[in-house]
C-alpha cells in the first residue's frame, strides 16, 4: 500500500438515531503535511476526529493509518497508533492541577505505582520551553483563564509524543499572537515528520498554516483543495455554499443617555487576587463597546461581577441608576441584563435539556411559558422552533435535542437566539462568535448590531481584536484590571490598541 | 478519670467497622458509583466472618472470607451500574435487600433453622487486653489504620488513585487520555465491597462474637455520612467514624454512671451529634462531579 498518507479515513458514515451525521465521508493526509478540515457548525467535523481517535465508533469505513488497515475501538488504541487529539470542549479535570491534567493516563513512576511528579514536571517544563507556552504547572484548571486551559490541552497531546496530531478549534480563544505562535509550533512539528489535522473556522489561519484543506457541509465530502491555490472568499463559499460578505454594513452611532455605570469596581478571583481593581466604565444606549485585552486581565471577574456570579469587593455596578451588583443573577436579568457567556458548556447551557428548555432558562416563570407555575409546553417549544429557525441551529427539529448532542456552534447559536430575544437592555457578550463558522458570525454579527440600531447597549468583551474593532462604536482596553484608554473607534487601529493592551502607556 | 481507658476503648470498638466501611465508600464514590449498598455488604460480611470463624475456628480466615463475600455482592453492583448504566441508588437498595436477606438464609440453612449463629470459638486477637484505665484494642485496629494510610496514599500520591479520582470527577477526560472508565469504576466498586465486608467481620470477630439480623443496622449508612462529612477524604471520614464512636462511648460510659438519663434519649447521642456535626462542617463540599452518573460512551 501507498504509505505517503498518515491517515486515510474510507466512505466513514455515522448516525445519531435517525439522524446521518457523516455520510460516506473520506479523507486522506499526507505525512508531514498540516491539514485542515473546514465545515459549517454541525457539519460533521469533531464526529470525524472523534472516530480518528476511537471516541466513537463509525457505522462504516475504513481507517487506515501509516499504509496499515487499523482498528481503533479506544483513545487508547489511537495514542498507541500515535494519534492526539485536542478536544473542542477541553477534556481537563477541573480539580486537577495542570501537571496532573497532563499526566494522567500516562504517567511517571518509582516504585510500586507512586507518581513520579518531579520527573514528570522537569520533561513537561522542558517541553513547554521548547514550544514557548508559559504556563503554571501548580496552579488548578479551575483557577486559570480558558486561554491557559486551551494551552494545556495541546500540552497534553505534545507531552504523549503524538505524531499524528488533531486539533479541533485549538485557537477559538487564543489571542492573535498565541496563534502566530501555534502556527509557528505546527510548522516546526511538521518539520520534523509530524502530520497535523487541524480544524477551525479561521479562514485567514488555514491560508497561513495548511497545506491542504478537506471541505465538508452537512456530512458530506464536498472538496479537497490545496492552499496555495485558493483564497479566503472561496473557501468560504466552499464551505457555505454561497458569497458570504467579510465586512459588515455599520450605519451610524446614536448614542443615547448612559445605561449601565461601573464605578470603582473591584473584584477578587477565587485565590484572593484582586483581578478587577478600581475598573469604572460607562455604557451609553445605542451603542456596542468592545472591552478590548490580553485574556487575564480582569475581563471574566469582570464579567462575573456585572451578572453578579461574583461578589464584588467594593464599587458600585448601575444600570439606570439603580444598584445592582452583588445582587443575583435573576435580579441582573430582571434589571434588564442578557449574557451570552464565556463558557457555552459551563454556563450557558444545561446539556442535559432539550434546546427548548434552554431556550427559557431565565424566563421560564413568567408567561407566557408558565402560568401559575404550570409550564405550557406548546409555547415552550414553538418558541424554541421559532428561534432555532431563526438562527439556524442544527439540524432541523434541533428544538427537541438534547442540548449537548448539538455540535459546538450551534450550541453556540443556541444561547445567543436565546439571549438577544430577552430583549433585555444591555447585552453583555463575551466571545459571542467563538467556534462559529463564517457564515455564522456574519449573522450574529449583524444581530448585535441591529439590537445596537434598536437602541440597546451592548458589551463586547472579546479576546478577538478583529471582531472589536469591526463592531464596536468605542474601544476600551482593559489592563491589569482597569481601563486604561477608551478610545473612538474611528481612531482605533490594531497596533495602537495592540500596544494598550500589552500595558504601554497613553498610546 | 479511669474511664478514660474506657473511652478510648469504646470509641475504637465502635468505630474501626465504620472505618473499614467508610474507606470501602469513599473508593466507590471518587471513582463516580454511589454505593449505598455498603450497609448490605457489611451484613453479608458479618455472617461470613461469623459463620466461616465458627466452622474452621480461625477468625483470620473469617475475616478474609468476610472481604470476599462483600466482594462478591458488590460485582452485582458493578455489573448493574457499571456495564448496564443502572441507576445506582436503586441497585443500591436491592443489594442491601439481600445482602440481608442471604444472611438470614444461609444462617438458618447453617445453624438449625435459627437467624443467629453459634459464636466462634476464637475472636480476633487483641492487641491490648486490660491494659491500663481499662484500656482494650482489638487487632482490627492496627489493620484499619494500615488500611487508612494505604488509602489516602493510594488516592494522593499512585498513579492508580490519579486516574480513579479522575474518572469520578470527568469520566470522559480520563476517557480520552486512555484511561479505561469502565475498568476503574468496577474495580473501584468491588474494592469498596472489600472494604465494607472486613467492616462488617470487624464487628462479628472483634466486637462481639456471633451475627445475628441486629448485628449491622445503620452501620452502612453512618459510614456513609461519614464519608461525606469527612470529604471523601480518608482521613476525614475517619475522624468522622472515631467521632460516631466517641457518642458512642459516651452512650455506655454515661449510661452505667450515677447520673440518671434514660437510656432511649442516650441512645439518640450519636445521631444527634452527626447531625449537629453535618450542619456545623457546611459549606463547600467537593464531591466527585460525576458521582452518580452512569458514563455513557459517545454521548455528550
Ligand atoms: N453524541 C451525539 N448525539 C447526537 N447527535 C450528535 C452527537 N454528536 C454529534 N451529533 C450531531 O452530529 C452533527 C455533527 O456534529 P459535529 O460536532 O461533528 O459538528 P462540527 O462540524 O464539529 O460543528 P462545530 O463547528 O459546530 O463544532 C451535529 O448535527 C450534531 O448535532
Ligand atoms: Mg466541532
Amino acid at each position: 500500500m501507498d504509505a505517503t498518507y498518515a491517515v486515510e479515513m474510507k466512505s466513514i458514515s455515522k448516525y445519531f438515531g435517525g439522524f446521518c451525521a457523516l455520510d460516506n465521508v473520506d479523507l486522506c493526509v499526507q505525512k508531514g503535511e498540516i491539514h485542515a478540515i473546514l465545515g459549517e457548525n454541525g457539519a460533521g467535523k469533531t464526529t470525524l476526529m472523534n472516530i480518528l481517535y476511537g471516541f466513537y465508533e463509525a457505522d462504516s469505513g475504513e481507517v487506515w493509518t501509516n499504509g496499515q488497515k487499523r482498528e481503533i475501538k479506544t483513545p487508547k488504541d489511537a495514542i498507541s497508533l500515535g494519534i492526539g487529539m485536542v478536544h473542542q470542549h477541553f477534556m481537563l479535570v477541573e480539580t486537577y492541577t495542570v501537571l496532573q491534567n497532563i499526566i494522567l493516563g500516562d504517567e511517571h513512576i518509582k516504585g510500586p505505582g507512586v507518581i513520579d511528579y518531579k520527573k514528570a514536571k522537569a520533561e513537561i517544563k522542558k517541553l513547554a520551553e521548547d514550544y514557548h507556552f508559559n504556563i503554571d504547572l501548580d496552579a488548578k484548571i479551575q483557577d486559570i483563564t480558558v486561554g491557559m486551559q486551551q494551552r494545556v490541552e495541546i500540552i497534553k497531546a505534545l507531552y504523549r509524543g503524538a505524531d499524528i496530531l488533531i486539533l479541533d478549534e485549538p485557537t477559538s480563544v487564543l489571542t492573535p499572537q498565541e496563534i502566530e505562535e501555534l502556527i509557528d509550533i505546527m510548522h516546526n512539528m511538521v518539520q520534523n515528520v509530524k502530520t497535523i489535522i487541524i480544524i477551525t473556522h479561521k479562514l485567514a489561519e488555514i491560508m497561513k498554516s495548511a497545506d491542504t484543506c478537506t471541505v465538508i457541509r452537512r456530512g458530506k465530502n464536498i472538496d479537497k483543495v490545496a492552499v496555495a491555490n485558493t483564497c479566503e472568499k472561496d473557501l468560504a463559499e466552499l464551505m457555505v455554499g454561497r458569497a458570504v460578505e467579510f465586512t459588515v454594513e455599520k450605519q451610524e452611532c446614536r448614542r443615547g443617555s448612559a445605561l449601565l455605570q461601573i464605578d470603582g469596581l473591584v473584584v477578587e478571583d477565587d485565590r484572593k487576587i484582586k483581578k478587577v481593581d478600581g475598573l469604572s466604565l460607562e455604557l451609553f444606549e445605542g451603542e456596542i463597546l468592545g472591552i478590548a485585552g490580553v485574556d487575564g486581565n480582569g475581563q471574566k471577574e469582570l464579567f462575573e461581577a456585572v451578572t453578579s456570579l461574583r461578589k464584588a469587593k467594593s464599587g458600585s455596578i448601575r444600570i439606570d441608576g439603580q444598584d445592582i451588583q452583588n445582587t443575583s443573577p435573576r435580579k441582573t436579568f430582571e434589571a434588564g441584563i442578557s449574557v451570552i457567556p464565556e463558557d457555552r458548556q459551563k454556563s450557558g447551557l444545561v446539556l442535559d435539556f432539550t434546546i427548548a428548555e434552554n431556550m427559557v432558562l431565565e424566563k421560564v416563570q413568567n408567561a407566557p411559558f408558565s402560568k401559575h407555575g404550570i409550564l405550557d409546553w406548546k409555547v415552550i417549544r414553538q418558541n424554541a422552533d421559532k428561534l432555532t429557525k431563526e438562527y439556524d441551529v442544527r439540524p432541523d427539529g434541533s428544538a427537541g435535542m438534547r442540548a449537548g448532542a448539538l455540535s459546538g456552534g450551534n450550541q453556540q447559536k443556541a444561547i445567543i437566539a436565546r439571549e438577544i430575544s430577552n430583549d433585555g437592555r444591555v447585552l453583555v457578550a463575551v466571545q459571542p462568535t467563538r467556534g462559529l463558522d463564517v457564515g455564522a458570525i456574519e449573522f450574529v454579527h449583524n444581530a448585535i448590531l441591529s439590537e445596537r440600531d434598536k437602541g440597546k447597549g451592548v458589551l463586547l468583551i472579546s479576546l478577538e481584536l478583529d471582531e472589536v474593532l469591526k463592531l464596536s462604536d468605542r474601544v476600551a482596553v482593559i489592563y491589569n484590571g482597569r481601563i486604561v484608554n477608551i478610545i473612538d473607534a474611528k481612531d482605533a487601529d490594531e497596533k495602537r490598541i495592540g500596544l494598550l493592551m500589552a500595558g504601554g502607556e497613553g498610546a | 478519670m479511669d474511664n478514660i481507658g474506657i473511652v478510648f476503648s469504646i470509641t475504637l470498638m465502635y468505630a474501626t467497622p465504620l472505618i473499614f466501611a467508610a474507606l470501602g465508600g469513599i473508593i466507590s464514590e471518587r471513582s463516580g458509583v454511589t454505593n449505598i449498598g455498603i450497609e448490605g455488604m457489611m451484613t453479608i460480611g458479618a455472617f461470613a466472618g461469623a459463620a466461616v470463624g465458627y466452622f474452621t475456628a480461625n477468625p483470620w480466615i473469617g475475616f478474609a472470607c468476610a472481604a470476599a463475600a462483600g466482594g462478591a455482592l458488590s460485582a452485582l453492583h458493578a455489573i448493574a451500574c457499571v456495564k448496564f448504566h443502572a441507576n445506582q441508588i436503586i441497585s443500591g437498595v436491592a443489594l442491601n435487600l439481600i445482602g440481608l436477606g442471604v444472611s438470614l438464609f444461609l444462617s438458618r440453612l447453617l445453624f438449625d433453622g435459627v437467624t443467629q449463629t453459634l459464636p466462634v470459638p476464637n475472636k480476633l486477637p487483641k492487641l491490648v487486653e486490660n491494659g491500663p484505665g481499662g484500656l482494650n484494642l482489638d487487632s482490627t485496629v492496627l489493620v484499619v489504620l494500615i488500611f487508612i494510610i494505604g488509602v489516602w496514599f493510594f488516592l494522593y500520591k499512585s498513579r492508580g488513585g490519579l486516574r480513579l479520582i479522575a474518572v469520578g470527577e470527568h469520566p470522559a477526560a480520563a476517557d480520552t487520555l486512555g484511561v479505561n472508565v469502565f475498568r476503574v469504576r468496577f474495580l473501584a466498586v468491588i474494592v469498596s465491597g472489600l472494604f465494607a465486608g472486613m467492616g462488617g467481620a470487624a464487628r462479628t470477630l472483634a466486637v462481639v462474637s456471633s451475627f445475628s439480623p441486629i448485628v449491622i443496622s445503620g452501620h452502612g449508612y453512618i459510614a456513609l455520612a461519614a464519608v461525606i462529612f469527612g470529604r471523601w477524604n480518608p482521613v476525614g471520614a475517619s475522624l468522622a467514624c472515631l467521632l460516631f464512636g466517641f457518642a458512642q462511648s459516651l452512650v455506655v460510659v454515661l449510661g452505667g454512671g450515677d447520673i440518671a438519663i434514660p437510656s432511649q434519649i442516650l441512645a439518640m447521642l450519636p445521631y444527634i451529634l452527626t447531625i449537629v456535626v453535618l450542619v456545623l462542617l457546611r459549606g463547600k463540599t467537593n464531591a466527585p462531579k460525576a458521582s452518580g452518573i452512569p458514563y455513557i460512551k459517545g454521548q455528550r
